[in-house]
């Protein structure tokens, strides 16, 4: 187990380089920080000083090493629009949207697991059918628009949610179901489907023999193995939700990590997106990596090798 | 070690129209991406006036079914007067093309990656498995979002910019279905017969993969589509007076309360669009290899 | 005269299929007193697991089984719920199956699943569910049985999960053990030390077992009582003397001819087979069902259904029209 886990730490590790650099690049290559930095009123001198100042004229890579070197001691530098310590700025907006992507994700399989079960008990019969229909819909609804229709439906005619902010817990319930609603699916399809798989097995006819009760066979048997899949899959959904709070976030200003991002991007402010990619693919890369931990000790052939 | 212990793919053929009438969901899906694409074919004929024409003593008109409304504008008008069917008509152009050119680059890319991972194993497949998690780690509407915001938003950089993002799906299936192709005993043989690398992976191995290629290209294209009108709708995507849908509902939502038609009908168009082309996927593959559900 | 553990009165089992009803079982009687072994013999898909699922009412969601009756102890279990059910099964009625590598809940450890069973049924928990679990344990020949206790299933072999199996049914004293196919996927030597076990058991507990198998050592080695099933009927049943002494039925007799026997059949002489194949069971069947293979077969054979008839002595019976006077000069 511990082996295993320093190898999954490792390329973890490399993955995170690998994907700091990328990103980097990305910006550097696709526009002129210089520029970018000076504003719309610079004039080329301005330009060129700036330039020089900040070492946009070396090599890539040297610029790549040195910004490196500092992420690693935590200064993401200095965003241009907001004037303040990049890594500062991520850290107070995170907060609001890790709450958001926690209560979504909470959502998501409150909703999604419950059904799933009852769909796998019941094979094609109705709730299966409800299940499935609801997940097929749930995939193509367009979250911005499904967004705006709540805000019209609930905040404006029934008058019953805010529309915006943040400052109750009635704020968060529009958001939580935006963007947890397109995680359900997949989460419902895996239960259901790891259900059907272990409810056939040999050990849930063994159970049934003892004279075990229906509610034991089916949540302490099997659900327990079904189970170890969609929390592999929950924690990658969770990481898929730092992207779609991008959207959520704008749409109902909640001044959380993803409102940032749409800030600091429609003002050209690199270092904030690259702070912010960064941070948003560590997250889901420890994200993946503790995922794959509980997944390996969640089964006990894995654990006890 | 005898070969009819293995099954063989299905191979997309005639009798598998008689399956396919069966399946509701590919029907109806089928038929709707059908409608879609005929009517982006013949926008230039069918669209009742231009979609860019601003009128701005017509403007906010609703749909025919409001008192309001009038047949001259069926679905009514926008903020600056444009008809809403005109430009919903030709806003399919745009969704259409978005998806098949960001899946057809993401699907030229995967199925390059995945195939030659699955084939030749060893190192270029452990490269092409740490390709798939880099990318895999990376928030991908905020780099599209960020390089969009950079280069300047068009419908060909979209294209380009979710083409070059979106080929992951593509790599693992083509990965996982060649490893399983390469298996087979007829893989030997052409092997053995002293077949090219090349010839052997064009007879043989894409052959039996297209099924699931297809499959993945309906679901990408899907995809390509929401992510597009996502990026539309935050202003960075396609840039107006382009009739994207995401783009439509993003200059409606200050009126929505008053016009709702503006967001609900680019809304509904979207979603149509959306789910028949993942139905028709999931009936592709339900069709042809329904053990990859999952 | 004593009830029996095990009454069964004409049990069938049918299956809709896609092309009709698959009639899986067909009118079984059969019953075990305490202290009895009853083996039912069959090959695979004779029907023999189906009937044991029956028993137990553990039959898949689209089989019908339909019965004249169902007697566990005296007491009729035929039309009980599912509820009363539960609570028979891994109560008074155990069941041991084929396949000890998943028979086990991988999730769990072996304790655990005992102890489930004790808390279940005695309403026992904690430590006296610990301490009985490890004295069955030490019972079925686990040496350690306290580290087995919280060990996982894929720690144990084939042959030590088999006993832990064991051990879990016999956990709350049952009047009546089906083992299906127990030792079917164990070492040969494993084989012979889980059937010796199962005796012991059997005797000390006074249990009725029902074995099911398709390998006649076995039902030598064990056996009180035989069943011989064919394409879901019974075609013969006795003691274990009476089929392997005076085999009746031509199947039965096949079956005999197939076993080399050690002083009897000479070297390089070929064993018996018999030809041909089981009936498909689909629909309605008039006859013998064993009318195509049989080398005895005249036309009475197929045209009415065969009845188990009473051989010389009245606690054999076997479906054959023939008569046992004609049968014995059968060589």
């Amino acid at each position: 187990m511990l082996y295993y886990s320093l190898k999954r730490f490792a390329l973890a590790l490399l993955v995170a380089l690998t994907v700091s650099l990328i990103s980097f690049s990305l910006l550097y290559i696709s526009s002129d920080p210089a520029i970018a930095m000076a504003g719309e009123t610079a004039t080329d001198a301005d330009i060129e000083a700036i330039r020089q100042l900040y070492g946009f004229d070396r090599p890539i890579l040297v610029q790549y090493f040195d910004w490196l070197q500092r992420a690693l001691a935590g200064d993401l530098g200095q965003s241009y629009y907001f004037r303040t310590n990049v890594s500062a700025l991520i850290a107070e907006r995170l907060p609001t949207t890790m709450t958001l992507g926690v209560t979504a994700i909470l959502f998501a399989i409150t909703l999604a697991v419950p059904l799933g079960v009852a769909a796998a008990i019941r094979p094609n019969s109705l709730i299966d059918r409800i299940a499935l229909f609801l997940s097929v819909m749930g995939q193509a609804l367009p979250s911005f628009w499904f967004a705006l229709m709540l805000i019209v439906l609930l905040s404006v005619n029934l008058r019953l949610l805010p529309t915006s902010g943040s400052d109750t817990w009635l704020h968060l319930v529009m958001p939580t179901v935006v963007l947890g609603y397109y995680a359900a699916p997949a989460i419902m399809r895996l239960t259901r489907t790891g259900m059907l798989e272990v409810l056939s097995t040999d050990y849930i006819r063994t159970a049934r023999a003892k004279g075990l009760r229906p509610p034991v066979v089916l949540f302490k048997h099997a659900l327990r193995n079904a189970i170890i899949p969609v929390v592999s899959l929950a924690a990658v959904q969770f990481g898929f939700m730092l992207g779609g709070s991008i959207v959520v976030e704008t749409i109902f200003a909640l001044h959380g990590a993803g409102f940032l991002a749409w800030e600091s991007i429609t003002r050209n402010d690199l270092p904030t997106v690259q702070g912010l990619i960064l941070v948003f693919s560590l997250f889901y890369i420890v994200l993946t990596f503790f995922a794959d931990l509980i997944n390996a000790w969640l089964d006990p052939r894995i654990r006890i090798n | 070690m005898a070969s009819s212990s293995k099954s063989e793919p299905v191979k997309i053929a005639a009798p598998l129209w008689g399956r396919s009438l069966r399946h509701q969901g590919v029907v109806i899906g089928a038929l709707i991406v059908a409608m879609v694409v005929l009517i982006a074919l013949c926008a230039p004929l069918i669209a009742p006036h231009d979609p860019y024409y601003q009128d701005l003593l017509a403007r906010l008109k609703p749909p025919v079914w409001d008192d309001r409304g009038s047949w001259d504008h069926i679905l009514g008008t926008d903020h600056l007067g444009r008809d809403y069917l005109s430009r919903l008509i030709y806003g399919a152009r745009i969704s259409l093309l978005i998806g098949i050119g960001a899946a057809l680059i993401s699907g030229l890319i995967g199925t390059i990656m995945g195939v030659m991972a699955g084939y030749f194993g060893g190192r270029v497949d452990m490269v092409v498995t740490f390709l798939i998690t880099v990318r895999l780690s990376m928030p991908v509407v905020l780099v599209a979002l960020a390089v969009v915001a950079i280069v300047g938003g068009s419908l060909q950089v979209v294209i380009m910019v979710l083409g070059l993002l979106l080929w992951d799906r593509f790599a693992v299936v083509m990965r996982s279905s060649t490893l399983q192709i390469r298996s087979m005993d007829y893989v030997a043989a052409a092997q053995a017969v002293g077949c090219s690398t090349t010839r052997v992976l064009m007879t043989e191995i894409m052959p039996n993969v297209v099924n699931n290629l297809i499959v993945i290209a309906t679901l990408e294209m899907a995809h390509a589509i929401i992510l597009e009108a996502a990026l539309s709708f935050l202003g960075l995507g396609v840039q107006p007076p382009l009739p994207s849908w995401g783009l439509m509902v993003s200059e409606g939502k200050d009126m929505m309360l008053f016009e709702p038609w503006l967001i609900t009908i680019p809304g509904v168009a979207l979603f149509l669009l959306v789910l028949s082309i993942n139905l028709l996927g999931d009936g592709v593959r339900d069709i042809t290899a329904p053990e990859n559900r999952n | 005269m004593t009830d029996h553990v095990l009454n069964v009165k004409n049990l069938s089992v049918d299956i809709p299929l896609a092309d009709g009803v698959l009639h899986a079982v067909d009118g079984i009687d059969i019953h075990v007193d305490r202290g009895e072994t009853l083996c039912i013999v069959g090959e695979s898909g004779c029907g023999k697991s189906l009937t044991s699922l029956a028993i137990m009412d553990l039959l898949p969601k689209k089989a019908i089984r339909t019965l004249a009756a169902l007697d566990l102890g005296g007491e009729s279990i035929l039309d009980y719920s599912e509820r009363q059910m539960s609570d028979i099964r891994g109560n008074r009625m155990g069941m041991i199956f084929q396949e000890p590598m998943t028979s086990l809940n991988p999730a769990f450890t072996i304790g655990n699943q005992m102890v489930e069973t004790l808390h279940r049924h005695r309403n026992i928990s904690g430590r006296a569910a610990h301490d009985l679990a490890k004295h069955m344990l030490e019972k079925v020949g686990i040496t350690a049985a306290a580290q087995r206790l919280n060990q996982y299933p894929h720690q144990l072999s084939g042959g030590l999960r088999q006993r832990v199996m064991i051990a879990m049914t016999l956990l709350c004293e049952p009047e009546l053990i089906i083992a299906d196919e127990p030792t079917t996927a164990l070492d040969v030597t494993i084989q012979a030390q889980i059937l010796l076990l199962l005796q012991e058991l059997q005797t000390e507990f006074d249990m009725g077992l029902i074995l099911i198998t398709h390998d006649l050592g076995v039902v030598a080695r064990i056996a009180t009582r035989v069943a011989v099933m064919y394409a879901g009927q019974i075609v013969e049943q006795g003691t274990v003397e009476q089929i392997f002494d005076n085999p009746m039925h031509p199947y039965t007799r096949g079956l005999m001819q197939c076993i080399p026997v050690p002083g009897k059949t000479r070297p390089g002489e070929p064993l018996g087979s018999i030809p041909g194949m089981v009936p498909s069971l689909i629909g309605r069947f008039t006859g013998c069902r064993f009318a195509d293979r049989c080398s005895l077969v005249t036309d009475a054979c197929r045209s009415d259904d065969i009845a188990l008839r009473d051989a010389t002595d009245a606690t054999q019976a076997y479906r054959c029209i023939l008569d046992p006077r004609a049968m014995a000069k059968v060589a």
